[in-house]
């Protein structure tokens, strides 16, 4: 392992740019945008240099380190704040700053109205240093001060557009369920620094290797809820459709293409972890699988472009996540889908919001219709898009996701079975939803009103959006070719085509079923939107209902995480109100009522604190006395 | 025939220092001036405890057990304690300079003629300088007493200054010394349990110090239940200083009535007395007995975690937030006395240092909030305030956010290196209440964040008053040690590694 002394410019220089945009205030207003932008692309140059730089050299010099200092030192907790970039964390460089850049060009001609757009700027820097901070730190410490600062910056760009109080709540709910998946990793952390006495990923590899069954397992679920916190997936879902109300390039970038997939990181990056537990590993696939026909089913029934796309994303997380659980040949696999994805779903939002842009801030889908004539670029480049999430060969999704179907079909018995026929139902439902967008878009009549005058958007916003779309139709086979990113990968992850073992099902089979679903979903989306009502139908069959509801998310959270909770607070009837709001206005009812109950106890007189205490004592005496007989 | 004690002046000497500047302080009430005495009392005030911190970094790794016969012992844990307590209280110091805290004259009742010629002839109380004083050299005292005795007295002397300066705001002082009154009471109430304990472990050990105690309880086969009562009744009265529930029901009343910089004060300080002496009379008296006491300081440690956070949600006055935020946080410092560890000494040392520090700024800025009729506390009204000033809203957000823990501030740090120790020690549960706690907790300082960034100003939001050049100097140092610490926490780590030695 070599070091290098630039890696830390990746991080200082966003986060610089960032702190001096805050603090300059409005001075910046008329080139913060600028500076910001440059800063990202120069950090894209550094990744590309250390890529060049990482070819250089062979074996295990490839990895570069850089020790920044020794951060904590107590008793035998001993982490230091040091940087590791290897094989996994450059892809991640380069998607982060390189996706990042583009979308920062954009968002010079999105935000342009916006008075704060200097400020936004600001966060979008520091959502790009802390996500660097996240991928490249070389220990689960260093990964957990990114893991938060991405979650701030997440919640500051939700709620960029705060006058509107929904969007507040929204990220309220995303920071809810962010706190649940911390929960898990700090426990992660914990255990693995009194099992293995260390924090860094190499000490816990070591210790990995000759741990309890029972520990790995506990640290693979904690380090899974953790994932599925910040990927949105089963069961902390729910929070990413609420998401969206942030500014779309903030949904490319960090919903998107980035941040939400740190969860796969985080796996990947563990695969010591779940190499050796096959529970931890049977949680992830069912997680993934669960998700990835969630999030498609949701998708189905969005009128709201975004949201469609939020869920569309879930629902690809959710394949990655599956790939993760497959063991070693799908570490390779996830993250070959994960970089295709950030192409081409960042691609999609960027279109969305170049539509939004031209027809006035409008989302929902049934009034838009025959744009494709009036935004040319735009609908070609989204067009991309699509059919790389579909798999239609030689478009990047096939390369990646039918690995993943094909992978999943190859474990054999009828687990095997299971997982690979919701992969490739999940890939028929996701080709009927996305072509349900792309008609109600794109083709069709014209249902917009007189007034709005539907355009094409400026250089700034078409140009990435164009980059993205190359990516979407290319990246796929410069990844796969001749095992590019499997060869490429297989030191962090220990994967080779050989370990696939037993093809159980041929590649070119998968293909065509694969192919053959799509068509289906396809086409039957196709004919059932010949013609758009502008209002929702309501007389819908009971599955459109509950695909309308979300699968009934929140109520389920509802039942799972709330209902429990109001049975010990006994007599609280009033729950059916809070129902539909599902279970953050719940969990934080429920804690707010405990509260007021304990405010009554605090009733300003001083006998009922001195009674207070002396109970206290008396409890006291009596544990000791039950612990002690 | 009585011999002289003797005693080492050298090591003790941060406390008579402290307690020269008190009664130099008295002596000012009575031959200065009116018109020239804030300005001595505060020189005063600032002088003492700066010489003081600094005549204990001089003695810093001496260890001695014969400071003052035995009652006293001098140690590298006893001493970061002192150092810890003089550097929270100069900065605290810094914040009682407003000269608008203290009622003009605390005898007058309250809306009476004589409160309002006081307040028109411009007068002040000055005595609040040598109260305070008088209250540090109690808490100095307290971490390093090494007998029953000691330990009560020092708990005294730093209490009954605490029960006065809580009474003296300026406004809304019927709350002010309502709050006085209540902490009085249940103070004294306390302090009958902590006496009443002592009793018990002496008739236990025949003996009044920790060290006898310790060999006493060490005598295999000996009947304990004097001594485990006795640690029960004892802990009374130091779980009551950090207010963990059950006793903590002062905190809010107390933390909301007191002034401000007072409140600032006492919560730092108070918590780094208790919490040393606390550390020591278990480590060195109870430590054999530790199985038999542990569950029931687990216990505490849990309900006042989770009772202090989930209280903390439906508050809507900024002090009495901070109050459970304060209740919180004793929760999980007790996860430091339960592991019982040198990694559990460490990490509740840079925990204490931590918590202070940030503590004191928030509190301080508090006192910077406010309309036509003084500080405004309600959070509602603090809507928009970045608009308004956004450095004093940052510098408040990052004390908020230590407080909840996040990574890169001093609060993070702190946190994890206690869990772990905690942890570590086989101590699980509390590991996994308080991870929940702290989720819970950082629910309402973001609310606060939020109603101050994202929240767009009413027409009764508050102005915030312009800084003197010493609170100004005392926010900054909170904010850049919060900072520091929590980036390069090592610089107060190495230093507590090297503390930890206890004098047996």
């Amino acid at each position: 392992m070599r070091t290098s002394s630039h890696l830390v410019y990746l991080i200082a220089l966003p986060l610089f740019s960032s702190a001096l945009l805050l603090l300059l205030g409005r001075i910046a207003d008329k080139w913060g945008h600028l500076l910001a932008t440059l800063v990202s692309a120069s950090a894209f140059g550094v990744g590309v240099s250390e890529f060049i730089a990482m070819h250089s050299h062979t074996g295990a010099n490839r990895a570069a380190t850089q020790k920044l200092f020794e951060w904590i030192s107590v008793g035998n907790l001993k982490v230091d704040a040091s940087l590791l970039l290897d094989q996994l964390s450059i892809c991640f460089v380069l998607l982060i700053t390189g996706v990042g850049t583009l979308i920062h060009i954009y968002s010079i001609a999105y935000m342009d109205h916006d008075k704060d757009r200097r400020r936004f700027f600001a966060y979008l820097n520091f959502f790009i240093a802390a996500m660097l901070l996240l991928v490249l730190g070389d220990s689960y410490l260093n990964l957990y001060v990114g893991w938060e600062g991405v979650g701030l910056a997440s919640y500051l760009l939700i709620g960029f557009w705060n006058h509107n109080p929904t969007y507040a709540v929204a990220a309220k709910k995303a920071f809810i369920a962010n706190r649940i998946g911390d929960v898990g990793l700090s426990l992660a952390i914990m255990i693995c620094f009194t099992q293995f006495g260390a924090v860094s990923f190499s000490g816990v590899k070591a210790g990995a290797s000759h741990a309890s069954p029972a520990a790995l397992t506990a640290i693979g679920a904690m380090l899974l809820l953790a994932a599925a916190g910040k990927s949105a997936q089963f069961p902390l879902q729910s929070w990413l459709g609420d998401a969206m109300a942030g500014p779309t390039p903030v949904s490319a970038l960090i919903h998107a293409a980035t941040m939400v997939t740190a969860g796969v990181y985080l796996i990947t990056r563990s695969n010591f972890i779940f190499d050796a537990s096959s529970t931890a590993r049977l949680l992830v696939v069912t997680v993934g699988v669960i998700t990835l026909l969630f999030g498609a089913i949701v998708g189905t029934a969005k009128d709201d472009i975004k949201k469609a796309l939020a869920a569309s994303t879930m629902s690809q997380i959710g394949y990655m996540i599956l790939a993760t659980g497959l063991g070693p040949v799908g570490y390779a696999f996830a993250i070959m889908h994960l970089l295709t994805h950030g192409f081409f779903k960042a691609g999609m939002f960027l279109g969305a919001g170049s539509v939004m842009h031209g027809m006035d801030d409008e989302i929902n889908m049934r009034k838009y219709g025959g744009l494709a004539k009036l935004m040319p670029i735009t609908a070609v480049t989204f067009g991309l898009g699509y059919l790389a999430i579909l798999g239609v060969p030689p478009f990047a999704g096939f390369y990646s996701k039918d690995k993943i179907i094909e992978t999943a079909f190859n474990q054999g018995g009828g687990k095997g079975i299971i997982l690979g026929g919701a992969a490739l139902l999940g890939a028929g439902i996701t080709a009927f939803y996305m072509t349900r967008v792309v008609v109600l878009t794109f083709a069709g009549a014209k249902r917009w009103k007189d007034g709005s005058h539907p355009h094409e958007s400026s250089v700034l916003m078409w140009g990435p959006m164009v980059v993205l779309a190359i990516g979407s139709v290319a990246s796929g086979f410069l990844l796969s070719a001749g095992g590019a990113l499997v060869n490429w990968l297989q030191p962090v992850v220990n994967a080779s085509h050989a370990e696939g073992g037993k093809e159980l099902m041929n590649p070119l089979v998968v293909s065509i079923l694969a192919l053959g679903i799509v068509a289906l979903g396809a086409s039957y989306a196709i004919v059932k939107y010949r013609s758009v009502p502008e209002v929702a139908p309501e007389n819908v069959s009971i599955f459109t209902e509950i695909a309308r509801k979300d699968l009934y998310q929140d109520i389920f959270n509802d039942a799972v995480l709330v209902k429990p909770g109001t049975a010990l607070t006994a007599g609280l009837v009033a729950t059916d109100h809070h129902v539909i709001d599902g279970a953050v206005r719940l969990v934080g009812w429920v804690i707010g009522e405990v509260s007021d109950v304990l405010r009554k106890i605090q009733n300003g007189y001083v006998r009922t604190y001195a009674l207070a205490m002396f109970v206290g004592v008396f409890i006291g005496a009596l544990i000791l006395w039950v612990v002690t007989a | 025939m009585l011999t002289t004690p003797s005693l080492d002046y050298n090591l003790l000497a941060p406390i008579l220092i402290v307690l020269g500047g008190a009664l130099l302080g008295v002596f000012v009430e009575g031959f200065v001036g009116r018109a020239y005495r804030a300005r001595i009392q505060i020189i005063i005030a600032l002088v003492t405890t700066a010489t003081a911190f600094c005549w204990v970094i001089s003695i810093h790794n001496l260890v001695s057990q014969t400071a003052a016969v035995d009652s006293v012992s001098i140690d590298g844990g006893g001493l970061f304690m002192q150092g810890a307590i003089l550097a929270l209280a100069f900065v605290a110091l810094l914040f009682f300079t407003q000269d608008d805290h203290f009622a003009p004259q605390a005898s007058a009742l309250p809306g009476s003629q004589e409160e309002a010629a006081a307040v028109l002839a411009g007068v002040q109380m000055t005595e609040i300088y040598p109260l305070v004083l008088f209250a540090i050299s109690g808490m100095l005292l307290f971490p390093v007493a090494h007998d029953l005795i000691t330990l009560f007295v020092a708990l005294e002397v730093l209490s009954i200054p605490l029960y006065i300066i809580t009474g003296l705001a300026r406004r809304r002082r019927l709350l002010s010394q309502e709050a006085a009154l209540k902490y009085f009471l249940l103070g004294a109430y306390s302090s009958a349990f902590f006496l009443f304990g002592g009793a018990l472990l002496y008739g236990f050990s025949g003996s009044l110090s920790l060290a006898m105690i310790r060999n006493a309880a060490a005598v295999p086969g000996a009947n304990h239940i004097f001594l485990l009562l006795g640690i029960v009744l004892m802990s009374v009265g130091l779980l009551f200083k950090v207010g963990a529930v059950p006793f903590h029901s002062w905190t809010p009343d107390v933390y909301q009535g007191a002034p401000t910089a007072v409140t600032g004060f006492m919560a730092a300080c108070t918590k780094v007395a208790a919490f040393g002496a606390m550390f020591r009379i278990f480590i060195v008296g109870f430590a054999a007995v530790q199985n038999d006491w542990r569950p029931v300081f687990v216990a505490i440690s849990i309900v006042t975690m989770a009772g202090g956070a989930i209280a903390a949600i439906s508050q809507r006055d900024v002090k009495r937030t901070l109050a459970y935020s304060s209740i919180t946080h004793a929760g999980f410092l007790m996860a430091g006395i339960i592991a019982l560890s040198k990694a559990g000494l460490t990490s509740m040392m840079f925990y204490l240092v931590a918590y202070g520090f940030a503590t004191i700024g928030a509190f301080g800025i508090v006192t910077l909030v406010r309309d036509s009729t003084g500080e405004v506390n309600d959070l509602n009204r603090w809507a928009g305030l970045a608009k308004k000033s956004p450095g004093v809203a940052t510098a408040f957000a990052l004390f908020l956010l230590s407080f909840g823990g996040i990574p890169l501030t001093a609060g993070f740090i702190a946190k994890f290196s206690i869990f772990t120790a905690a942890y570590a020690s086989g101590n699980i549960a509390i590991v996994v209440v308080g991870v929940l706690s702290s989720a819970i907790a950082l629910f309402f300082y973001l609310r606060v964040i939020l109603i101050m960034f994202f929240k767009e100003p009413t027409d009764d939001t508050v102005t915030v008053a312009i800084p003197s050049f010493l609170v100004t100097t005392g926010i900054t140092i909170c904010f850049v040690i919060t900072l520091v610490l929590g980036v390069y926490p090592n610089l107060l780590f190495n230093l507590a590694n090297t503390m930890t030695t206890l004098v047996p």
